[in-house]
Parts: structure tokens; C-alpha cells; sequence
């Protein structure tokens, strides 16, 4: 039981990344939104990689047997450096909407529609 | 907008500090936790550091967006330039072809607990430095143009 | 004749041609913007070649392996790893190469077209290499055998689309357009890398062959199936998932949205790799299969139906992209359901998937086509708008020409490309399920009636005074826009050679999943 909860923290964090999706109408606010949900998708990659009383996966034949696996880690580094581009490119948005439109309410967000 | 004169003391006392700290880290990639990308980043902080104590005009004449693009190229350049020899010599694209042929950072890792060997790893230290070289360029010109897009306050 | 050291090493050459000219162009974009342009057009050029060699090898030599890092390109296991093969693969099967053929065919059309479609904006540095790294990512799509590659690539993808989708600002419209793209598809992708995460989780790899050697068909995987096929049928378009289609289409410049259309089937690979490929016999074939139909005769029927109202001619268009999306999953989707019985994909299985995989290339071909003159219209007119348009025949006679193929092509008239695909999906599916084929004809005349009046609004009439003085396109547009709409015709009028030659091994090869799985874990 003990070992789900951050499997647990997983699921908690993506359900309140898409809530503040969905229902927040800060434009900035949604950014965070989807920066949480990163970082639950990275937690969840970490938590697959992780071994019960293992060591960081660094030095050549360590005393330990036991660490934890390396591959997890760097698909999480991955996706966080893609992270990092994700919200810099949506912030720079955010910048030009603001300059254009004068407003970050994504109902005042509408001019496509016209 | 720039901050008072302990601010901007201070940050000139750190800005070196800073950028040490990330050199290390990304020359230490192979070795330690840490890497290109981390220890980019650290570096990158240190331009923070400075956009947040100067005014925008300071920072724009210290911190030049036309070199903070060079690196960015220059490093991405290096890094498939890293993986691009090993073309040349034959191997496949990205082969480790420097790892324990002796040659720089070609020493083979010792075996059992022990501190780590920087002159190790071949091509991996390599692709580090560019990719340092690189995050350090890519976000500092992020920040720099965001920053610039950004009205002054009473503007 | 060719060296072979570039056919050696054409997988990864592909990639790093693109990329080396991508961070190249803002140096060289320094010197003059006409050393630029030749150095882009060389570039694309180049890669386009290499993708073509590429494609050529694998159609004659059969599956490609290229393993970065290691001793040698085909050593997908070391031996010093328990069988498992942990390092990045490129692995082209002819599905892949197809793939390769379509985005180095458009690629290099759209540059030779964008070099004068774009030269008065500004921004062009990083016009170019937003440009070569899309290039690079649905290259990358397409050809890798690693799933979490298949991430990486897709992510580079969508961060070059949504920047280009923003690169006419356009009072902040063009931007709201992308921001909505972008938003959508960064919550997809971490859809596919949380599938990526059971994947690993469960079988201890990211190879897809060796994950599709040890796929149980567990309560995961079924999670991990559904979210990669709702994100992938996002990002290409199919229909409850489709609204951001027309507004990036729309904004974005001619020439990328004509390169939107091939990441978009770009995507629409990934979805077929991963049903055919990782999961096979394995799924509940029909469901699944079914599933795709029934998102396809949505996308066709909705698609074509938001068409015909719309007054901006790519906005419309981009409708009709949606809607023809449908067909290429209704005819893949067709073959899938009945996987696993051979006597049913020998009678019309195989048939609907070539139809559906010949109307990719199809697509892809035209629709750029399409999208293209629509560009030039809006180069000399400055609207988009069709009841400001008319009369245009008197003076843009070859653009004229050009809609007048593609527009024939997505109608399904013959002797062009998208009769032949159109016809092989109707008399599959008629087999199938006559209805579905009686929905696929109609959507398809509802096309032909609105590309009739789009048609006649542009460009017949009275020449009006107001555009007058309106030129035709300049020579490198036509240029861009006669490369494909050659190939429309070629296509049209020889689709027996391009079924047996291009479409049928790509189909085998879907179907066939031990092939793939063999080609890395060496037969076992």
C-alpha cells in the first residue's frame, strides 16, 4: 500500500492540473495547469524507475546491487527540458496576447471566431 | 527599473561564483548529477541574476542578445559535430568513439567505489560542454526577450 | 552510382542535414537573404534526396535498421545486455519509407514555393529554421523505432508548428490560433509519454518491436491504447477532436499549413504504427477497428459539412483536410477490423488499407496543392475572403490550373490521384459494409459541389476592377506548385504501378508485425 502513494500523488496532481485547465480563465493560470501536469507526468516516470533502498545509478560496480534504474531518469530529464521550451514558448504567447488584446481572460480570447 | 546599491553589489559578487558553480556541474556531467542542461541552466541564473539587480538598458549593453545567439547555435552545432565524427570515423551517428581509446577524455573508468575519473566517458563530457553551451544561450536570450517585450513600468 | 557511404548512413544523415542547416541559416541569413535562400533551398534539397535514397533502398533491399551509438548500424542488441536493444533505433519498414516520400516531396515543393512566397516578411531566420527543424521532426516521426523517440520528435514537431502557426502575428490572431494548437497538442503528447510510462513500466522497454514481442493486452495497455489514440487522432485532426484544425490551418502562412498536412499524417502514421505495429492481433481487432471507422465517417461527414458554409477559402479548406482525414482512417480502419482472419484481408482487408495509405500520399500531395494556390490568391489579393474574390481566371491562369487539379483530386474526379484511392476504399468497404461506402460517395460529392463553388467564386466572372492590376504568382510559387501537381497527375493516371510498387509493401508491412519484431530481435 505504502509504495502507491506517490502513484496516488500521481493521479491527484493530473486531476488537478486538468481542473485548473479546464475551469481557470487566467490565461497564465492554464500555462500552470499544464506545468503541473508535467511535472505529474514526470513523477510518474520517476516513481516507475524507482527501487526499494536503491542507489543513484552512478558510479561503476558500487558496493550496492540494488539502484535505481537509469533509463526512467533520463526520459524524466527529457521531458522536463522539453517542459522548459513548452512554457517558454506558451509564456511568449501569452506576452503577445496580452500586448494585442489587452486581456489574459480566455473568454476575451475570441477573435477567431468572428 | 534597477535595484539599490547592495543589490547590485551583491550580484556582482555572485555573478562569478555562479557561473563557476555551473561550469563545474557541466563539466562534471558524466561524473556527478548534473549535466549539460543543468549546469546550462545554473549559468543562465547568473544572467538572471544580472537582469534582475540592473535596469534593461544596463543589461542589454552587458549581456548582448547577438552573442547569447551564437551560443546557442554553437552549441548545437558542437553537439551533432560530436555525433558527426564519429561518422567520419566510420561508426555510426553519435558513436562514443573517444571512450577508453586514450585519447582526450578516452581513460578507461576504473573499477570499484571510487571518486571519478574526469578524463573519462569520451564524446559524453563533450556533448555536455555543448549542450551547457547551448541552455546557457537558449535561456538567456528567452529571458532577455521576454524581458524586452515587456513595457517599462510607467511607460 | 550512389556512394555507400550515404546510403549507409541515410537515416541518420536525414537528420542531421536539416538540423546543421536549421542552426546554419541564422549565419548565413547575416550575409544576404539570396545566399539564405539558396542555402535553405540546398538544404531541403539535400535531405530530400537522402530521405528519397532512403526510401528507394528500403523498397528494394526491404527493412532498414540504424542504431545510433553503437559499433555498427545494424547491431540493434549489445552483447552485454540481456537481449534487450536499449539503445535509439531508427527502424524504416515501407510504411516509413512511404512516409519519406511524401514529406520529401511537399518539403521540397513548399521551400522552392516559400522563397518567394515569404520574402517580404520579416523574421525570415527563424522562418527557415522553425521550417527545417518541422522537416526534421516528422522525418524523425516517421522513421524512428523507439517510442519515447517517437515523443521527442513529436514535441520538436510541435513547438516548430505552433511558432510557424504564429509567425504572421496578424493582430494577435494568428497567435491565438497557435496557443490554442499548441495548448492541445502539449496535453497530448503528455498523454503519449504517460503511456510511454506504462509501457516501460510493464515490459522494461522503449523499443516498439520489443514491446510489441512482449504485449499482454492487460488492463494498462488498454489505458496506454486509449490514450495514445485519442492524442494522436487530436494532433491529425479526425473529427470529435478537430476544432483546432481550421483555426491553425487558417492562420497560419500558406506554405506551413501546407506543411501542417503532412505532420498531421505524420501523426496519422504514429496512430497506425501503434495499433498495427505495438499491439496487432494482440487488441480486440473489430472494436478497435470499428472505432477508427466510426472516426472517420465522423471526421468525413462533419468535415465536409462545416465546409461548404465557410466565406475564408482556408478555413474551408481546412474543413475538407479534416474530412478527408476520415477517409484514410475509414479505409485503414476497414483492414484492421478484420486483423487476424486471413481469407477476410485477402478479400477486401488488404484493398481498404492500400486505399487508405494511397490516400495519405494522396493527401497530402493535393491538399498542399490546394493550400498553395490558395497562398498565391492571398499574396497579390490580401483576402482570404471568397465573396471579395472573382474574375480571377482572366489573370492567374496557372494558379487557376493548379486549383483546378488539386480541387479535381479531392473531389475524386478521374484521371487524378484521389479518384483512384476513393475508388479502392468504396469497393473495399462496399464489401465491408455497403453503407459506409455509400457515406464515403456522398461526402465525396458534397467535396466536389463545394470545390465547384469556390471555383467559380475565385475565379470566373467578370474580371473586377479592384484587382485589376493583379499579376500572376511569381515564378518560384508556380514552380513549387507545379512539382505537385505533377505528381497528382502521375499518380492519377499510373496508380496501378504506385499501388503495387509504394502502397501494397507499405500495407503488408503493417499488417505483418513479426516482420518488424524480427527485423530487431533478429527472427526470434
Amino acid at each position: 500500500m505504502f509504495w502507491n502513494l506517490p502513484l496516488i500523488a500521481v493521479v491527484a496532481l493530473i486531476l488537478i492540473a486538468l481542473a485548473i485547465i479546464v475551469f481557470k480563465k487566467n490565461l497564465i493560470k492554464v500555462f500552470l495547469g499544464i506545468v503541473i501536469l508535467e511535472s505529474a507526468v514526470n513523477l510518474f516516470l520517476i516513481t516507475l524507475g524507482y527501487r526499494e533502498g536503491g542507489i543513484a545509478p552512478i558510479y561503476t560496480n558500487a558496493p550496492q546491487a540494488t539502484m535505481v534504474l537509469p533509463t526512467p531518469q533520463a526520459l524524466t530529464l527529457t521531458s522536463i527540458v522539453i517542459g522548459v521550451a513548452t512554457s517558454a514558448l506558451l509564456l511568449s504567447f501569452a506576452i503577445v496576447i496580452w500586448k494585442k488584446y489587452g486581456s489574459i481572460d480566455i473568454d476575451r480570447i475570441r477573435r477567431l471566431r468572428e | 527599473m534597477r535595484m539599490s546599491k547592495i543589490v547590485r553589489t551583491g550580484a556582482n559578487l555572485l555573478y562569478p561564483f555562479v557561473l563557476i558553480f555551473g561550469l563545474y556541474v557541466i563539466m562534471h556531467g558524466h561524473l556527478t548529477p548534473g549535466g549539460g542542461f543543468q549546469g546550462g541552466a545554473v549559468v543562465a541564473t547568473g544572467v538572471a541574476l544580472v537582469i534582475v539587480a540592473y535596469s534593461f538598458e544596463e543589461v542589454t549593453s552587458m549581456i548582448k542578445k547577438v552573442g547569447m545567439k551564437a551560443r546557442e547555435s554553437i552549441g548545437l552545432l558542437l553537439f551533432i559535430g560530436a555525433g558527426v565524427a564519429a561518422l567520419a570515423a566510420g561508426a555510426p551517428f553519435f558513436s562514443n568513439i573517444l571512450a577508453n581509446s586514450g585519447l582526450l577524455f578516452g581513460q578507461t573508468v576504473p573499477a570499484g567505489p571510487n571518486p571519478g575519473d574526469l578524463n573519462t566517458a569520451g564524446v559524453i563530457p563533450i556533448m555536455n560542454v555543448a549542450v551547457g553551451i547551448e541552455v546557457w544561450g537558449g535561456l538567456a536570450i528567452i529571458v532577455l526577450y521576454m524581458l524586452s517585450s515587456i513595457p517599462e513600468e510607467g511607460s | 552510382m550512389i556512394p555507400a557511404f550515404i546510403v549507409e548512413n541515410s537515416p541518420a544523415l536525414m537528420i542531421i542535414v536539416p538540423l546543421v542547416a536549421a542552426f546554419l541559416s541564422p549565419f548565413i541569413g547575416r550575409i544576404s537573404s539570396t545566399v539564405r535562400s539558396i542555402w535553405v533551398g540546398g538544404a531541403m534539397a539535400v535531405t530530400s534526396a537522402i530521405a528519397l535514397i532512403l526510401a528507394l533502398d528500403v523498397y528494394s533491399a526491404g527493412t532498414r535498421l540504424y542504431v545510433f551509438g553503437a559499433s555498427a548500424a545494424s547491431a540493434a542488441i549489445p552483447p552485454d545486455s540481456g537481449g534487450i536493444p536499449i539503445r535509439i533505433i531508427f527502424e524504416i519498414d515501407p510504411m516509413s519509407a512511404l512516409m519519406l516520400v511524401i514529406t520529401a516531396i511537399s518539403g521540397f515543393s513548399i521551400i522552392v514555393y516559400s522563397l518567394s512566397s515569404e520574402r517580404s516578411h520579416t523574421g525570415l531566420e527563424s522562418y527557415y529554421t522553425l521550417y527545417l527543424l518541422m522537416i526534421t521532426g516528422i522525418l524523425g516521426m516517421v522513421s524512428t523505432g523507439d517510442i519515447f523517440n517517437f515523443f521527442v520528435f513529436l514535441e520538436i514537431l510541435s513547438l516548430a508548428s505552433a511558432g510557424l502557426i504564429a509567425y504572421r502575428i496578424d493582430g494577435g490572431v494568428a497567435v491565438e490560433a497557435a496557443l490554442k494548437y499548441f495548448v492541445l497538442s502539449t496535453i497530448g503528447a503528455l498523454a503519449i509519454l504517460v503511456a510511454i510510462g506504462i509501457y516501460y513500466g510493464q515490459y522494461n522497454a522503449l523499443n516498439m518491436a520489443m514491446i510489441a514481442a512482449r504485449m499482454q493486452f492487460s488492463v494498462l495497455d488498454q489505458v496506454a491504447l486509449v490514450l495514445i489514440i485519442a492524442a494522436l487522432a487530436m494532433k491529425c485532426g479526425a473529427v470529435p477532436m478537430h476544432f483546432w484544425t481550421p483555426d491553425a490551418y487558417s492562420m497560419a502562412p500558406s506554405s506551413i499549413t501546407a506543411l501542417l498536412v503532412v505532420a498531421s499524417q505524420a501523426s496519422l502514421y504514429g496512430l497506425f504504427r501503434t495499433v498495427f505495429t505495438l499491439y496487432n492481433v494482440t487488441l480486440n481487432a473489430a472494436t478497435v477497428g470499428w472505432l477508427l471507422i466510426i472516426l472517420g465517417v465522423l471526421s468525413m461527414v462533419v468535415g465536409v459539412t462545416m465546409a461548404i458554409p465557410q466565406k475564408n477559402v482556408k478555413r474551408l479548406m481546412a474543413y475538407h483536410a479534416v474530412s478527408q482525414t476520415g477517409y484514410m482512417l475509414l479505409g485503414v480502419g476497414v483492414g484492421l477490423a478484420v486483423l487476424g482472419n486471413q481469407s477476410l484481408l485477402d478479400a477486401f482487408g488488404y484493398m481498404a488499407m492500400e486505399g487508405g495509405i494511397f490516400h495519405i500520399i494522396n493527401h497530402a500531395m493535393y491538399k498542399g496543392l490546394l493550400f498553395l494556390t490558395a497562398g498565391a490568391i492571398f499574396l497579390r489579393l490580401g483576402t482570404y475572403n471568397l465573396n471579395r474574390m472573382g474574375g480571377l481566371g482572366h489573370s492567374m491562369k496557372w494558379t487557376m490550373l493548379f486549383f483546378v487539379i488539386g480541387a479535381l483530386a479531392i473531389a475524386g474526379i478521374p484521371p487524378f490521384n484521389g479518384f483512384a484511392s476513393k475508388l479502392m476504399i468504396y469497393e473495399s468497404v462496399f464489401v465491408f459494409n455497403p453503407l459506409l461506402a455509400v457515406i464515403a460517395m456522398v461526402v465525396s460529392i458534397l467535396t466536389l459541389a463545394s470545390f465547384v463553388k469556390v471555383f467559380h467564386s475565385i475565379f470566373m466572372g467578370p474580371a473586377l476592377p479592384e484587382y485589376a492590376e493583379v499579376k500572376e504568382a511569381p515564378m518560384p510559387m508556380l514552380a513549387g506548385m507545379g512539382i505537385l501537381a505533377v505528381v497528382v497527375i502521375l499518380f492519377g493516371l499510373f496508380p496501378g504501378i504506385v499501388v503495387e510498387s509504394l502502397i501494397a509493401p507499405a500495407a503488408h508491412a503493417l499488417v505483418d508485425q513479426g516482420a518488424y519484431i524480427g527485423a530487431v530481435l533478429g527472427g526470434a
